[in-house]
């Protein structure tokens, strides 16, 4: 039995993640702001099959506030052998454009809010000496676009964050995964138009396990995304200022 | 955001919600919600359509399974694929499953869906133990065939009418083994699976694949298909299927000469009068749910179904004159279902009663509606009725002389304030 713990566990990744543990009869801490969502959400995954389900209401933002929830959350759970940080908004870039507290906003959201709930876990796996830090960054961090560039600035800091990182804790027996999912349906993107590259949340759960069950370091999914960025990064720079993206 | 139903026709604009929560619901009713319910879209037409649309899939939770009883409660945008993998290794089925496996708990409710035991088993509302509704003003009120039964049974068969189904419960019924063995026997004429149905009454499952194509002395040739959970036989998932058709097929594809072909091919297929194998659940029901997207087949202008029954007394008559009416308009269906039903329950506009049913599907083209208002006369005067679920184009006429409880099915919509917040295409075409 695995000790899990996921943060901003109501999004629908993580929950279809969350529902993969469960089946496994895994013990599962769940952290996010929706205290009625969390409690029903606990319910559901106790009768899929998870062992024990806990819950704890945090704001990502609060981060005075990150060192007791963590250490209490790791108390109750009893250790902690995974985390996957799932939380995440995609910021409205043209609001951004004409708002600076937004952009702050947003971006504290979607890279320092990890960042550092990051820190203080960090130093807890790497005192143990084992265990998994799972992230889900985003293939919009791979390369800045006009449409998106505070979400895709965001996700490319902590991409290189936990570079940094895994450089760091990879001696001691840590793994640092980080996830880089490409469309996927989910409540954040209910507003797009889906065509045929648009994945469902089950099937990157799916990736996001088998990712950190074979201790991978960066894992794209679906695994297409791959090529896609690396034709995306390949593009120079100056025909792709050009480009309408 | 561009829905449809399962038919492809018609295709809308729609703004649509997907709330987390329950409390999440009620904002959109105190914000002013006027639209209906909508769930896996499985309908085939404008039921779950509407300029503003609720969807239930995020109310995905299991919330409460009794292991004596069978109980399961449920959110209901839990789908029914979902208990089936869950519960399936645990020794437990669902009491009745249409034929495809990727409809929610709340579509199933509001269709008050039938299977292939509906003459034993009954409808799957009659395994509904209870089920929580929010009413127009964002109150949740609990209702059941005890309790509350007039909401009960004007939102069960409701098509989304009365509000917005949040959980029920479902009693879940034991088995064995995941496996139906099922023994297929020859019907050479209509004469011949009417008495065949009758004769294999206590079956658990029965229906029938009716060539539409037959004509004179073989009309309404068939094959009867009769299935029992096998007993001694594992408990198994199924494996994951996914063989979907990314696009629309060219018009073309299914023309009256390659429906023919294959019409003849399936009965034909069966050397003997009686054929026996053991299969898993999975291809028994759900065989078309391998290939996802399979609407797709239809093209772009998309499809119908034209499914109805007939009472007891007329069934016979009605059905000849039904495939008469196919067979010298020269429009086949791939896919003909025939079956006998049980009895009619106590919901206001649920769609079963005793007697024979037929499900066919008619790719919208020209003349397509002009030929249904005529299979629709032969249906009204033989006393039989249209399902709501697979309904696009019914007149309102038609429906309300139909449906002869459609006024106090009305009735209770308006005592709970739901006629003026719940409504979808069909509920405005069909003038309720
Ligand atoms: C291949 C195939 C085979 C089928 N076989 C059968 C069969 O054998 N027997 C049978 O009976 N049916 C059958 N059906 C029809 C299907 O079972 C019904 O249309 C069912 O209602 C679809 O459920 P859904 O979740 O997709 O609902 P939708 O299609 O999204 O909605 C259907 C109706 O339910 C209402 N609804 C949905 N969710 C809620 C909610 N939470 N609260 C209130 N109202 C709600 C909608 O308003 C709408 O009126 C079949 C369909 C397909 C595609
Ligand atoms: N969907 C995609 O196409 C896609 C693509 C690439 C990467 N991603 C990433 O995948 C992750 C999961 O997203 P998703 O697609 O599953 O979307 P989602 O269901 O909308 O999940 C986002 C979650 O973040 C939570 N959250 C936002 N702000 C928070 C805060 N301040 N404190 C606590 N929780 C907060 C939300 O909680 P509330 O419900 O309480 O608001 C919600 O549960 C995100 O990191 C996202 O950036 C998504």
């Amino acid at each position: 039995m695995q000790r899990v713990m996921i943060i901003g566990a109501t999004s629908a990744i993580a929950e279809a993640t969350a529902r993969v543990y469960a089946k496994r009869g895994d013990a599962l801490a769940l952290l996010a702001r929706n205290q009625e969502r969390l409690q029903s959400m606990a319910e559901d995954l106790k009768i899929r099959g998870a062992n024990k389900v806990l819950t704890r209401v945090i704001d990502v933002n609060d981060t005075e506030n990150h060192t007791t929830s963590l250490d209490g959350t790791i108390a109750e759970l009893d250790g902690v052998d995974v985390v996957l940080i799932a939380h995440g908004t995609l910021p409205d870039q043209r609001a951004c454009e004409a708002d600076i507290s937004l952009t702050l906003n947003e971006f504290a959201t979607n890279a320092t809010s990890t960042i550092a709930l990051l820190t203080h876990l960090a130093n807890h796996f790497e005192q143990q000496g084992k265990g998994q830090i799972a992230v889900i960054s985003s293939v919009a961090g791979d390369r800045g676009r006009q449409s998106n560039y505070v979400y895709g600035a965001a996700k490319g800091a902590l991409t290189i964050f936990l570079q940094g990182l895994r450089n760091r804790l990879a001696p001691k027996g840590v793994q640092v995964l980080t996830i880089k999912p490409g469309f996927v349906d989910t409540p954040m993107t209910a507003e797009f138009k889906k065509g045929l590259l648009w994945a469902q949340p089950e099937q990157i759960a799916k990736g996001i396990v088998k990712g950190i069950d074979k201790r991978k370091d960066v894992v794209y999914l679906p695994f297409f995304w791959r090529y896609i960025m690396i034709i995306i990064r390949s593009i120079p720079e100056r025909i792709f200022k050009k480009l309408k993206l | 955001m561009r829905i449809s139903g399962w038919g492809n026709y018609p295709v809308i604009d729609s703004s649509v919600d997907s709330p987390l929560s329950p409390t999440q619901v009620e904002h959109c009713m105190l914000a002013g919600f006027n639209g209906i319910a909508r769930g896996m879209g499985r309908s085939y037409g404008d039921s779950s359509l509407s300029s503003h649309v609720i969807s239930g899939l995020s109310l995905h939770h299991l919330l409460d399974f009794d292991n004596e009883t069978g109980v399961l409660r449920c959110q209901a945008g839990v789908t029914l694929a979902d208990i089936l993998d869950l519960f399936v290794p645990r020794g437990w089925f669902l009491p009745v499953t249409p034929g495809t496996k990727f409809v929610s708990v709340g579509g199933a409710i509001a269709s008050d869906v039938h299977g292939k035991n509906h003459h034993i088993d009954g409808s799957f509302c009659e395994h509904i133990t209870e089920l929580d509704l929010m009413l127009a003003d964002g109150r949740i009120e609990r209702c059941s065939a005890t309790h509350n039964r007039e909401l009960f049974h004007a939102t069960c068969g409701g098509m989304g009418l009365t509000g917005i189904i949040l959980s029920a419960g479902i009693r879940l019924k034991p088995i064995t083994s995941s496996y139906i063995d099922e023994v297929t026997l020859k019907a050479p004429d209509l004469t011949a699976i009417i008495e065949m149905f009758e004769q294999y009454l206590s079956s658990t499952y029965s229906v029938a694949w009716i060539d539409c194509a037959a004509r004179g002395k073989r009309m309404g040739r068939s094959l009867l298909m009769l299935g029992e959970h096998a007993i001694d036989a594992p408990l198994r998932n199924a494996t994951p299927h996914n063989r979907s058709l990314p696009f629309n097929m060219p018009e073309h594809t299914l023309n009256r000469y390659s429906i023919k072909a294959f019409n003849s091919v399936y009965y034909h297929r069966k050397f003997f009068a009686r054929q026996q194998r053991r299969i898993h659940y999975d291809p028994y029901f759900y065989p078309l749910d391998g290939v996802l997207h399979w609407n797709r087949l239809y093209g772009k202008k998309g499809f119908t179904q034209y499914q109805f029954v007939l009472p007891q007394e007329s069934s016979a008559e009605g059905m000849r004159q039904v495939l008469e009416r196919i067979v010298s308009a020269g429009r086949g269906s791939p896919l003909a279902v025939l079956k006998s039903f049980g009895r009619e329950n106590d919901n206001f506009l649920s769609f079963p009663r005793q007697g024979l049913q037929l499900a066919l599907d008619f790719k919208i083209n020209d003349g397509v509606f002009e030929f249904l208002n005529d299979l629709d006369s032969i249906v009204l005067d033989h006393g039989g009725r249209l399902y709501l679920t697979k309904d696009a184009r019914m007149s309102e006429a038609m429906f309300k002389q139909s449906y002869p409880r459609w006024q106090q099915f009305m009735d209770v919509r308006t005592r709970y304030g739901a006629d003026k917040v719940f409504n979808s295409l069909q509920s405005k075409r069909l003038g309720i």
